[in-house]
């Protein structure tokens, strides 16, 4: 079913179409929720609001973007105006790069090869549920990123414009947090896979 | 002469390649740039390692799909969108 037959059976009321979507959606939004408001029993309400507020929206739907990045800009929005916690910000010298290169731009200790040991059914268990636990500690901006980009697979324009961030800063911050995630992999091959 | 020089200055140090992996790996570097990236990628072998091992964080993040839902949950939601139907 493509998003704007889900639509049309939303709009009229069909219980199988909205079970159908939050099977899909609620465990995402849920994890992005968690990561706006700080707080489980919170985000559950928001996620909760969100649903109906798509219930309510649908016959607004206009299809300019996906179903699902309409989703989640209702689940942005709410979770921010719901969020009580003060925003862990970016440390100011996050550069990812820190360190890394010489003054003439060399590396300064040549990366560890560790990509050729790693074949796709590491990525897909062992690496994947690494990335799941390490998530929750970086920092909140990144982490929305990385969901809605790497994990859910939104494009770049519509992440930008479903977090009111510009273009370049969404790739900074994606990219600051793929590099976070790659040594935390690389810490791992460097123990149990090596 | 005038060819090698003008190379060289057009080359890349491996802190510049880095830097260009972000728009690298979304598509969005201009033709030069990309150009320059992966000449820089043909003959350096750290760099082009560094840029497996994003790709291989990306792939992982990929499939750090969160669980899937327990039933109850879903029953829930259901039970909120019938009290919305018979508003
Ligand atoms: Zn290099």
């Amino acid at each position: 079913m493509d998003d704007h037959q889900l639509v049309e059976r939303l709009r009229g009321g069909d219980e199988g179409a909205f079970v159908s979507l939050v099977r899909q959606h609620q465990p995402g939004l849920l994890r992005l929720a968690e990561s706006i408001v700080g707080n489980r029993a919170v985000a559950e309400e928001v996620v909760q609001d969100t649903w109906l507020a798509v219930c309510k929206g649908a016959d607004a739907f206009e299809g300019r973007s996906s179903l699902k990045t309409w989703i989640y800009t209702i689940l942005v929005n709410r979770a921010r105006s719901t969020a009580t916690r003060e925003r862990r910000s970016e440390p100011v010298d996050n550069d990812a790069y820190h360190g890394c290169f010489d003054s003439s731009g060399a590396w300064a200790t040549a990366p560890v090869p560790w990509s050729e040991k790693v074949d796709d059914e590491i990525v897909a268990r062992q690496f994947a549920k690494l990335v799941s636990q390490v998530l929750p500690d970086l920092p909140d901006a990144q982490q929305q990123v990385l969901l809605l980009r790497d994990v859910e697979g939104l494009p770049a324009a519509e992440v930008a414009t479903l977090l009111s961030i510009s273009d370049g800063n969404q790739r900074v911050l994606l990219h600051r947090a793929r590099c976070s995630i790659r040594r935390h992999l690389e810490n791992a091959m460097g123990g149990e896979w090596s | 002469m005038v060819v090698i020089w003008w190379k060289k200055r057009r080359g890349i140090v491996c802190e510049q390649a880095v830097r260009l992996m972000a728009g690298y790996l979304d598509g969005v570097l201009p033709e030069a740039d990309r150009a320059r990236l992966e000449a820089h990628l043909a003959e350096c072998p750290h760099c082009s390692e560094h840029l497996a091992q994003l790709r291989i964080a990306i792939s992982a993040a990929g499939h750090a799909q969160p669980d899937d839902l327990p039933e109850k949950a879903i029953d829930d939601l259901v039970a909120v969108f019938r009290r919305w139907q018979r508003e």
